[in-house]
């Protein structure tokens, strides 16, 4: 059975624990490997991959080690889709999460920069959420292309 | 993964060179190690060179500025070098970049503070 060429795709389960942020951007990281990304979209889909990870641990689930994250990629067509999902808290206000700046979690220092950051890092940032049902971040970039630089905040 | 963080007195500034990653698992011993420096030491100036980070996300900013905001108290300045091209736009999209002077090395973040 040939995979088609180009086609992969993993799904990584664990637990929200601190520190797992870091084992779900190896996983991306060694998944986008063979397609020999440049230093800088490495940089920036580990990073985005990064915030909605942090935030199902922190926001989701308070960094209770038994709630479960799930994290999908698919590379297809030249295409990384990423999916984050919990089955935690959930957001109740999307549109003031999604805000720059808005944190719920000031107490821990949060910066609030979560979502600017996937959605300046990644093409496309999907979010579904609804409190008590857990929160799905899906999002996607297309690779070899650069992002452009010439727009700061 | 592990972060180390190494500190260099000079006078009354504080060098501290970070390396490794820096999310949300190592963002206590960063903000701890600061903290100590500016709140128990008493430094004047803080310099932080992280041109040794392999990575960094949004809860190194949400660091950063609560350092920001105790040094500004105390009349001190934070000077940061090193910066990947990842982590200059991480400074540039939370606005950091405005209120953090970004050196381009560590003897200019020096300069920067007076001391050459």
């Amino acid at each position: 059975m040939a995979l088609k060429s180009g086609y992969n795709e993993m799904e990584l389960k664990f637990i929200a624990k601190s520190g797992n942020e870091s084992l779900a951007r190896m996983a991306i990281a060694a998944l986008l490997a063979p397609l020999d990304p440049t230093v800088e979209e490495l940089d920036e889909i580990k990073t985005a991959v990064s915030e909605a990870v942090t935030n199902a641990i922190i926001h989701g689930y308070d960094e209770e080690e038994d709630g479960t994250v799930t994290v999908r990629a698919v590379i297809e067509d030249g295409k990384l889709t990423v999916t984050v999902i919990d089955q935690g808290r959930g957001i109740a206000h999307l549109d003031l999460a999604r805000e720059p700046l808005f944190t719920t979690r000031p107490d821990l220092e949060r910066s609030g920069m979560g979502f600017t950051i996937m959605e300046n890092f990644m093409d496309e940032v999907h979010v579904e959420s609804s409190p008590q049902k857990g929160t799905t971040i899906m999002m996607s970039r297309r690779l070899g292309s650069v992002h452009d630089r010439s727009q700061l905040s | 993964m592990a972060l180390s963080i190494m500190s260099e007195r000079h006078g009354r500034i504080m060098v501290m060179r970070l390396t490794g990653e820096f999310d949300q698992q190592s963002a206590a011993l960063v903000r701890d190690t600061l903290e100590h420096a500016i709140l128990v030491e008493l430094i004047d100036h803080l310099v932080l060179n992280l041109s040794g980070l392999t990575f960094m996300d949004s809860t190194g900013i949400g660091v950063l500025i609560g350092r920001y905001k105790q040094m500004t108290q105390r009349g001190g300045r934070i000077v940061v070098c090193g910066l990947s091209p990842t982590i200059t736009r991480l400074f540039e999209l939370s606005g950091l970049s405005k209120i953090i002077t970004i050196a381009a090395s560590e003897e200019d973040a020096l300069q920067v503070l007076g001391v050459a």
